[in-house]
């Protein structure tokens, strides 16, 4: 799939905003570590705010015909789509009733503080389901249709919400050892869901070029495409990654995005960090963008088969069964927009 | 009714004439213009609703060359109307055909996403998806003789390797050939119920060629001078 960077920042930064609003709600339900002060809470749902205001603004870059974008949450009895617009536009007036109240009430667990906070929060993490699904549904791309991928959503989402209000706390002083607990957890939950998904997604699929052609018992083999140049599904589809360079990302994903965060949270413990506590939710957010763009470029399409590209030359397969003989792999014809 | 298409496989020549009638008649049809990109240029690019691959089946010397025609096979399971946030993409109840409302759509490819066929195509200029119609534009039109109430690609077939009908009907000649001939859907495992159904390649037996004659002198001249002379 053609990792397109508005839907990487969508996912991402709505994503981490979700998680950070759920966290908020956890540490002042509890609390944890004491609970989050009214400015300090109204200072993180700001931020989860600008997170989420983030993402939905780089979503409509991705849209090619955005005057007909309201109509987009008009279809949520089927499309997930939908009913991710749909509750994201809901997130909003829960979010803001929220950061009002604290702010000018100046409290941050009386009851209807706290009922505006998990309200919010049950919100974004619904949305984040909806996001999920929008990719979990396609039974046209097998690596994206499963439950791994809102689960990973889920807890990634969580993991840098838990990140950035740990590295708040280690800011602004004050207990943290529960935060950073959580955080840590989070991120070690993350790391075994990630491993799970990646060796999952190297099983080759049930379709190939003979049930998409119907020749089920012979060897269907490429002779030509039918059009010189890109056309939009070699552009929207075609995109892969070599096996050693989705090998060499997955590193950096479990090294910036996972260890680096942790560690910097658990150094945060030990030793006054000031401003460098920041490094942790930057390098979370950087790690998962490489994971989110990983996401998306070993993605294959079914399409891509009548392209003549065979499952078992997909990159993530296997070197044992990559080099199998009755595997071709051609390459596509350059995408049309890269001129 | 279920309005679709049959594509013989055994008949198709791979002449891309159903690709150059369908751009013809449909870049000035409902969902107009289809927009080209570079179209004169090295690197030449658009919008089509039917693109023809062509595939070697088997291994030499049991081998054969498939022209394989793909446009919206206009699924009875159509996933791409159920994802699609704005209501843009439907499917009509009385005939079955699969369309996009081109004022509502938004692209945001989701459904060309959810096609497994790449029946889909983003218009760049125009922003919006487009796909096959069927050709509900001229199927309808009164106007036109009876016998030109087809799909473009249907008429402009060379070889009558694109039937028109409904699938519905059991009596249709679409239906009868389908039986007679078992005719398939593609990926069926997706369960997108499929409407196009495709016919496949008669088997008759391979012309032997083991046991030709070593010819007459003055063919073997022909074929050694064949061999010699440059073209």
């Amino acid at each position: 799939m053609n990792p397109s960077l508005a839907v990487i920042f969508l996912t991402l930064f709505s994503g981490s905003g979700f998680g950070l609003m759920a966290m908020i709600a956890v540490i002042n339900d509890l609390p944890i570590d004491g609970g989050l002060s009214p400015t300090r809470t109204a200072v993180l749902v700001g931020v989860a705010l600008l997170l989420v205001t983030i993402g939905m603004i780089s979503s409509t870059a991705h849209l090619a015909n955005p005057k007909n974008a309201w109509r987009a949450f008009t279809r949520w009895r089927t499309s997930w789509l939908a009913r991710e617009g749909v509750f994201a536009v809901l997130f909003y007036p829960l979010a803001a009733a929220d950061l009002g109240w604290t702010f000018f009430q100046n409290t941050a667990h009386g009851a209807v503080a706290l009922l505006l906070t998990n309200a919010a929060a049950a919100i974004g993490l619904i949305t984040i389901f909806c996001q999920g699904m929008i990719y979990a549904c396609l039974r046209t791309i097998r690596q994206w249709h499963t439950p791994l991928v809102p689960a990973n959503f889920f807890v990634l989402g969580l993991a840098v919400g838990a990140t950035i209000a740990a590295s708040a706390r280690l800011l602004s002083g004050g207990p943290a050892t529960a935060l950073i607990a959580i955080a840590v957890t989070l991120f070690l939950a993350a790391a075994i869901l990630k491993a799970i998904y990646y060796f999952w997604i190297g099983r080759p699929t049930g379709t190939t070029l003979q049930t998409a052609t119907g020749f089920n018992r012979g060897k269907v083999r490429l002779l030509d495409q039918g059009h010189t140049f890109g056309t939009f599904l070699t552009h929207e589809f075609s995109n892969q990654i070599s096996a050693r360079a989705a090998q060499r990302f997955k590193i950096a994903v479990y090294l910036v995005g996972f260890a680096t965060p942790a560690a910097i949270l658990i150094l945060g413990l030990h030793a006054p960090l000031g401003a460098w506590a920041l490094v942790a939710p930057l390098a979370a957010l950087t790690g998962i963008g490489i994971e989110r763009y990983l996401f998306f470029v070993e993605a294959q399409h079914v399409v891509n088969l009548y392209h003549g590209r065979t499952p078992a030359a997909m990159p993530m397969m296997p070197a044992s069964l990559k080099t199998r003989a009755d595997v071709t792999q051609r390459p596509l014809v350059p995408s049309y927009e890269k001129r | 009714m279920r309005l679709g298409l049959v594509i013989d496989l055994d008949t198709c020549v791979g002449c891309h004439a159903c690709a150059t009638a369908c751009k013809e008649w449909n870049t000035s049809a409902i969902t107009a213009p289809l927009s080209d990109y570079d179209p004169y240029g090295r690197e030449p690019s658009g919008v089509w609703f039917n693109r023809v691959r062509h595939y070697e089946i088997g291994e030499y010397p049991n081998n054969k060359t498939i022209n394989f025609p793909m446009s919206c096979m206009h699924c009875e399971n159509a996933e791409c109307v159920t994802v699609c946030p704005t209501g843009a993409s439907y499917k009509r109840p009385e005939d079955g055909i699969v369309l996009v409302d081109q004022d509502k759509c938004m692209g945001c490819n989701y459904c060309s996403w959810a096609c497994p066929y790449g029946a889909r195509e983003l218009d760049r200029e125009s922003g919006t998806m487009k796909k096959c119609t069927l050709c509900v534009d001229r199927i309808y039109d009164e106007s036109l003789p009876e016998e030109e109430r087809q799909p473009a690609c249907v008429l402009a077939c060379p070889a009558h390797a694109r039937l028109f009908g409904d699938l519905e009907d059991a009596q249709s000649a679409v239906s009868r050939v389908v039986r007679e001939r078992g005719g398939y859907a593609l990926m069926p495992e997706l369960n997108y119920q499929p409407t196009n159904q495709y016919l496949p390649p008669r088997t008759r037996p391979a012309i032997p060629t083991h046991d030709l004659g070593r010819g007459s002198l003055a063919r073997k001249v022909k074929e050694w001078v064949n061999r010699v002379v440059e073209r």
